[in-house]
């Protein structure tokens, strides 16, 4: 076999076995995030290298230890499996090449080996997920990169940290053994772990009542880990305690892989074989999407802090995703499919800005940014460009997310101008929320440097953060202009997930 | 089946529920962790209970395999193995933030830890 056929498993355990490595790498200096950073870019690597044989080939699968499935676990990398990995790995990458400062000014160094170990650890979890052709392999992974993530948001600089741990960690672990429920009831159904095999089972058991709870078990542990309204009370302070670039990190992909894995498991197994689920689904989830969008933006105006005002614009951009999703439509899903990447770019870019701020000002909250784009000119920039992708102004990655969206809003009549209404609305929120820093930033006069830390505090971040923080700013508008990639991988996974329903 | 031969089920059900009351009605960090674990500890139950064959003994060969013979489905306990090392990584972990949170605030009450917060 040739080292091709091995990278679906390869983007796993690179970071797998170079994480205990890591943890006994003496803590001192910056090696530690050395490593980290190179494992993080070899696993992008192998991402780009299985996004390019997905596109020639199709769907790339493994058989761990050569054994066939249903009986061993298989891998199945289909095209969506690909852009998650390509952005989970991008992700990390950026988070890392970003984070040294920031990373410095908030956790010691004696703890720094032990963190990007966590680091590596979710990293290989949140890949494991994407990969796996596998119900109960997505739960393992799905505990792997959870009790990483918590390590980590633990680590803040802040006592916080640990309280916002605490409530992640117990979301977390009941989200996750709702699943492990859900998918125990269909194995009893079913005989089988193999997502693909269990497909074909279920259409003989369908209308029984284990497979019915089972798909709601599933629904609301994804939703718990997905950080969906009204489940996502864990998520604004974990991302705000956290230390920054790990916020970056996750910010970027984290609640994303639980999005991912919801719209997998749904449509390969459940909604070809369960009579009414379709129904069933968009009755919970367009509401609670909508939902989502309104009061995410909503709580995001009325936010003090930084951080936290992203966390609930997450809140309304899983809204947004999850809408398009519950549309159940081929334009639908490529709208669902592509906000998951540009999201994951826009709150990235926004994130890393309000990090490279936080680094200078000592805070999140937003009154200590007065007069920061005087001081900070380049950073204000880019978190107001990142912002525009936001809102989704044309020539950026979110007017594309928008576009497809509003696409296939209008598809569903009377009910699409409605929604419109709520996409229309939440946006306009979105123009306030991202406004509110703006003014503060712009037309707030700056503190005394007595009380605003000397001046060298308050001038521009390194210039290694500055140039990471615009290449993904960049990329923004790249992917606001160049959509080819992303969309000929969102028509891949549409015809692979609908053509075997209809 | 039956009321009673569900029983099992039944009891998952009640531990379940018992424990996710813990974890969403307790105020205290470590009864939290307690429920939780109860809570996660249905579960075992539950993927034990689906892999009993009735009359069947365990699956492990004592005496040559015959046709015929019956004996529990060992998948089920395979994967519920990797459950129980996880629910006692998530414990383990979650105790261990108790204790941080205990060190630093000096309560592993809830209610008081955000008091605290709210006075800063």
């Amino acid at each position: 076999m040739s080292l091709i056929e091995h990278l679906p498993i390869l983007v796993v355990l690179v970071p797998m076995f170079v994480a205990p490595l890591l943890a006994a790498v003496p803590s001192r200096g910056q090696l530690p995030w050395l490593i980290a950073t190179l494992t993080s870019l070899l696993t992008f690597v192998v991402a780009i290298a299985i996004a390019a044989q997905v596109l020639a080939h199709g769907t790339l699968t493994y058989e761990l230890g050569g054994w066939p499935p249903p009986f061993g676990i298989g891998l199945a990398v289909g095209p969506l499996s690909a852009m998650m990995l390509l952005v989970i790995t991008g992700a990390s990458l950026m988070a890392l090449l970003w984070g040294p400062a920031s990373m410095n000014s908030e956790v010691g160094h004696e703890h720094q080996s032990l963190l990007y170990a966590s680091w590596l650890l979710a990293l290989c979890g949140l890949s494991g997920i994407t990969v796996t052709g596998d119900a109960f392999n997505i739960f393992v992974f799905m505990e792997i990169s959870s009790l990483a993530s918590y390590v980590m948001v633990s680590a803040g600089p802040k006592r916080q940290a640990l309280t916002a741990t605490f409530k992640y960690l117990i979301t977390g672990t009941v989200g996750a053994t709702f699943y492990l429920i859900g998918v125990g009831y269909l194995y009893m159904m079913t005989g089988t772990l193999n997502l693909a095999d269990m497909a074909e089972r279920l259409a003989t058991v369908s209308s029984t009542a284990p497979v019915l709870v089972a798909s709601g078990f599933i629904l609301v542990g994804l939703a718990l880990k997905a950080a969906l309204f009204p489940m996502h009370a864990w998520m604004p302070n974990a991302y705000r305690f956290a230390p920054t670039p790990v916020g970056v990190f996750f910010a970027a992909c984290s609640t994303k892989v639980a999005l991912f894995v919801l719209i997998r498991f749904d449509f390969l197994v459940l909604m070809p074989n369960l009579p009414g689920h379709a129904d069933m689904l968009v009755s919970v989830l367009m509401p609670l999407s909508v939902a989502a969008m309104l009061v995410g933006s909503a709580v995001a105006i009325f936010e003090r802090d930084l951080k936290r005002m992203l966390g609930y614009s997450s809140v309304a951009q899983i809204g947004y995703i999850l809408l398009a999703f519950s549309l159940l439509s081929t334009a639908g899903l490529t709208a669902a499919i592509v906000h998951l990447f540009n999201h994951a770019l826009i709150k990235g870019a926004l994130f890393m800005a309000v990090g490279t701020l936080v680094l200078r000002t000592g805070s999140s909250r937003l009154d200590d940014m007065a007069g920061i784009g005087k001081t900070m000119p380049l950073t204000t920039l880019a978190f107001c460009l990142a912002g525009l992708s936001l809102i989704g102004v044309p020539l950026t990655a979110g007017f594309i997310s928008k576009w497809y969206l509003i696409v296939a809003v209008l598809e569903h009549g009377a009910l699409g101008w409605m929604l419109l209404a709520a996409i229309l609305i939440s946006s306009l929120m979105a123009i306030v929320y991202v406004w509110k820093v703006v003014e503060v930033a712009y037309f707030r006069s700056p503190p005394d440097n007595n009380t605003g830390g000397s001046p060298a505090q308050r001038s521009e971040a390194p210039l290694g953060m500055m140039i990471v923080l615009w290449l993904v700013v960049a990329a923004n508008f790249w992917f606001g202009l160049d959509t080819s990639l992303l969309l000929s991988l969102a028509d891949m996974e549409t015809t692979l997930l609908l053509g075997s329903r209809r | 089946m039956t009321f009673l031969g569900l029983y099992n089920y039944w009891v998952f059900i009640f531990v379940l529920v018992v424990g996710l009351y813990a974890v969403l009605v307790k105020g205290n960090y470590v009864k939290r962790m307690i429920g939780l674990a109860i809570f996660q500890g249905a579960v075992f139950l539950l993927y034990i209970t689906m892999d009993k064959v009735e009359g069947g003994t365990a699956p492990v060969f004592l005496t040559p395999f015959q046709p015929g013979d019956l004996y529990a489905n060992p998948l089920p306990q395979v994967l519920i193995l990797t459950a129980i090392v996880v629910g006692i990584a998530v414990t383990a972990l979650g105790l261990a933030i108790s204790i941080r949170i205990k060190e630093e605030y000096g309560t592993i009450e809830e209610a008081e830890t955000r008091e605290i917060d709210r006075q800063e």
